[in-house]
């Protein structure tokens, strides 16, 4: 009977820790998560204008913060590069405390995937989003509410696996 | 090209390790002599894994960013001493570690255990083999270390600033020995239960390397309490943080494990227990990889998290552990333990010591899940912190160290009379007691714990200091003292760990302030002045060192340099405190933020005898050390004679 309930406890303890490794996404839970985006306004790389709210595309889209001095980022880019090309997403990229000239020769050597990017050159921008860490990407939706927040390097599997369903799922609700 | 050697040797070592587990059961039917297979592959384990280990530092030191884990860990401006400790900086490069430090230990086991019986000897050798194969499995499908960049950086990320220190080179490898010598204790055990019996003769051969890894894991707890507290700058030694806990589970159990063997060599008893403890001290230290490595409890000493090598170690702990359990419940009834002791007899105390060590381990392990159960029910996240920890595991450790300053001499003396005992029980008991109740004088504040903690210290230094005194006087020789100096040393090194946590955590002062240059401030008599800040560059990093000058009394003593540096490549703000070490009390300056123009924050302790702490540490490590090389050397001379 004793023997019975130690394995009886050994089973629970290890599902415990099965069902506590799953919780554990990569997905942050981010207090900005269903709000709105904040406001501001900032000049677009390799532009005039200026970027808003109102600039951004009525549809789901993602926003990738991103820097030429961040390495991970490179890795990422190979990933971003790809995946725009099946047209399911749009992409907008936010050039994080970097100079000018830097981003461009570094969009020059690696691609730019983007639709267009805000150059965010004192991070203001980043701190209202809560950014701590470059890379991050936010999934935003046509209302402009932000819906998930991934932190470090985006890997195809987590865009196919992850993010791709929850952009689907977002428009399945429109 | 490096890499792909190092790649292949690992490669190599998981074939050679199933060769090793697959000859008892599949290589015996063909070849008579499968047991040489086993021992040659057992000792070729290690250096095939060690060549490798080699090939990795070699990458680090050529700068290969080819390869993903050198590009992350590394960076081309670090000093070539780090770029040798960055190989097991990182989640990979240390698992490797951990593989190479297993090799070794099964290399050991392999030269040293010719004493025993032939087929146990292959059974305990496959075993041993088959944690290697679970480990490297681990790290070829999980994390492989000589896994390639997709396209080769320009140079590296850099090593985390925190682990550029001299504590990162020597922590972890010491800590994994005493973690991976416990596979040796579970692998033994594993065979005793295939055996169904539990020799006299075997607790004897196993004891040493329990004692080793104790050592080990001593020396590594305490590496890590010493790096923490100079290079963190928090100014604390002990956090209960849940990875010093996952250390610390294990460390507990062997410690039970050691008193439980001594009882199993000299009456055959406990053989069941001791077994379990075995089982449950590698099983905790498995346990700890997994909460460290899985990222599920957040802590100091997060890696990069994947729930894949979470979740393989799970399934590994679960197979090792589960079989283990299982064969326990299926056999241990079977073996010959006896169970019939008188209460006042050493095997009664060794007992309620055990049951100590084992209470407290789960008080721990309770602590550290607790977070994690409340998160999986979705529950709110709260941490456990210091107030459990003093609440629960303070007053089990009371009973436990009073003990260990009066069990080693009540049963070392012939006199066996309940009242000669017990006169001297109470006469050492009233006498420490009012030295306890003279020395708090000396102290400013009066409180209960100080004083538990004094009597605790006195009680075992005076003790042991008088049995062995007397011992000497009236035996007139030192063989007495030879014989047991492990365990005297060890004990000793309680009693002055627990002066050294006591006074810091009790007397200890620690002031936050806002300074100008040129002010002063007096803490404890010491007046501590704020006298300039420069700027200074390293070899891969810009720092602002503070200048402070001390004054005891207004007499000058020394001029403190706490320093705040920016790595270059990670732009990651690294704090180095100022400390001015001493006997008897630690100064501790660290430079919080700036403020405005020459106005800090600053954050100034005063730690009496906090040094305590660490050189009781390495008393009980050189105890270990001792007891195993005593008892060897007292066996040589039984058997020249």
């Amino acid at each position: 009977m004793s023997n019975k309930l130690s394995l009886l406890a050994f089973t629970i303890f290890i599902l415990l820790l099965y069902v506590g490794l799953d919780n554990n996404s990569r997905l942050v839970h981010s207090p900005l998560i269903d709000k709105k985006l904040p406001e501001f306004n900032l000049p677009i790389l390799q532009s005039e204008s200026q970027a808003k709210i109102s600039t951004f595309p009525d549809d789901t889209f993602l926003l990738n913060v991103w820097a030429s001095w961040c390495i991970e980022c490179i890795r990422e880019h190979q990933v971003l590069n790809l995946v725009v090309n099946d047209e399911k997403v749009r992409l907008i990229g936010i050039n994080y405390k970097d100079s000018e000239a830097d981003a461009v020769g570094w969009l020059n050597i690696y691609g730019n995937p983007y639709e267009y990017n805000i150059f965010d050159k004192d991070g203001e921008l980043g701190i209202d989003l809560g950014v701590y860490g470059v890379p991050e990407t936010f999934l935003v939706d046509k209302n402009k509410v932000i819906r998930a927040k991934y932190i470090g390097v985006i890997s195809e599997d987590i865009y196919y696996n992850e993010i791709l369903p929850t952009i689907e799922k977002i428009k399945d609700d429109y | 090209m490096t890499a792909y050697i190092g790649s292949f040797l690992v490669l190599l070592a998981f074939l050679n390790a199933i060769l090793l587990i697959s000859s008892k059961p599949i290589l015996s039917r063909f070849v008579p002599d499968y047991g040489s297979v086993i021992l040659s592959s057992s000792k070729l384990q290690f250096p095939l894994t060690l060549f490798s280990f080699i090939c990795l530092i070699a990458s680090f030191l050529a700068d290969d960013f080819s390869l993903k884990y050198v590009s992350s860990n590394s960076n081309s401006l670090l000093p070539y001493y780090y770029k040798i400790s960055a190989t097991w900086a990182g989640h990979e490069g240390s698992m490797l570690l951990w593989c190479l430090v297993l090799s070794l230990w099964t290399f050991l086991a392999s030269i040293y255990s010719r004493d025993l019986e032939e087929d146990f000897r292959l059974k305990f050798l496959s075993i041993m083999g088959l944690l290697n194969l679970g480990f490297l499995a681990f790290l070829i499908f999980t994390s492989n270390p000589f896994d390639k960049n997709v396209s080769i950086p320009i140079d590296g990320k850099d090593l985390n600033p925190l682990l550029q220190d001299f504590g990162l080179i020597v922590h972890p490898p010491m800590l994994y020995m005493g973690y991976v010598g416990l596979s040796v204790v579970f692998s033994f055990a594993v065979t005793c239960l295939l055996k169904k019996d539990f020799k006299p003769e075997w607790a004897k051969w196993i004891r040493p390397w329990a004692l080793i890894s104790w050592s080990f894991l001593t020396l590594g707890i305490a590496l890590g309490s010493w790096w923490a507290y100079y290079e963190l700058g928090w100014g604390g030694w002990w956090f209960w943080d849940p990875v010093e806990n996952a250390s610390f589970m294990p460390w507990l159990i062997t410690t039970a494990l050691i008193h439980s063997l001594i009882t199993c060599e000299q009456k055959s008893m406990f053989k069941n227990w001791t077994i379990l403890l075995s089982i449950i001290a590698f099983s905790l230290s498995l346990l700890g990889t997994f909460l460290v490595r899985s990222g599920i409890l957040t802590s100091v000493h997060s890696f990069a998290n994947d729930p894949a090598r979470g979740a393989f170690i799970l399934l590994f702990l679960t197979i090792i552990t589960g079989a283990a359990l299982i064969l326990y419940l299926k056999n241990s009834s079977k073996m010959n333990d006896k169970t019939s002791f008188t209460f006042f007899s050493k095997e009664s105390f060794f007992l309620i010591n055990n049951i100590l060590l084992v209470t407290a381990t789960f008080t721990i392990l309770l602590g550290t899940m607790y977070p994690l159960i409340l998160d999986i029910f979705g529950l709110e996240k709260i941490s456990v912190g210091v107030p459990y920890y003093n609440a629960v595991f303070l007053p089990l450790m009371i009973p436990l160290v009073f003990l260990a300053g009066y069990i080693p001499i009540l049963f070392s003396s012939k006199n066996r009379d309940m009242k000669d005992q017990a006169k001297y029980f109470f006469t050492s008991f009233i006498i420490i007691l009012s030295l306890s109740f003279l020395s708090i004088l000396l102290f400013d504040e009066y409180n209960l714990s100080v004083f538990i903690g004094l009597f605790l210290f006195l009680w075992i230094i005076l003790n042991l200091i008088y049995e062995l005194i007397k011992k000497i006087i009236i035996t007139g020789n030192i063989q007495i003292f030879v014989k047991n100096i492990g365990m005297f040393m060890s004990h000793l090194g309680l009693a002055i760990f627990i002066l050294g946590a006591t006074m810091v955590e009790n007397s200890k002062i620690e002031k936050e302030i806002i300074l100008s240059l040129n002010e002063k401030v007096e803490i404890n008599n010491y007046t501590f002045q704020f006298m300039n800040l420069a700027e200074t560059e390293g070899p891969n990093y810009s720092a602002v060192i503070g200048h402070f000058r001390v004054f005891l009394d207004n007499n000058f003593i020394t001029d403190m340099y706490p320093e705040k540096r920016l790595y270059n490549s990670s732009e990651m703000p690294m704090t180095e405190a100022g400390i001015d070490p001493g006997f008897t009390r630690d100064l501790y300056i660290t430079l919080g933020t700036m403020i405005d123009q020459d106005k800090w924050s600053v954050r100034i302790y005063h730690k009496p005898l906090i040094r305590l702490i660490w050189i009781g540490a390495l008393m009980m490590v050189l105890g270990g050390i001792f007891s195993v090389f005593s008892k060897k050397r007292k066996n040589s001379m039984v058997n020249a004679s």
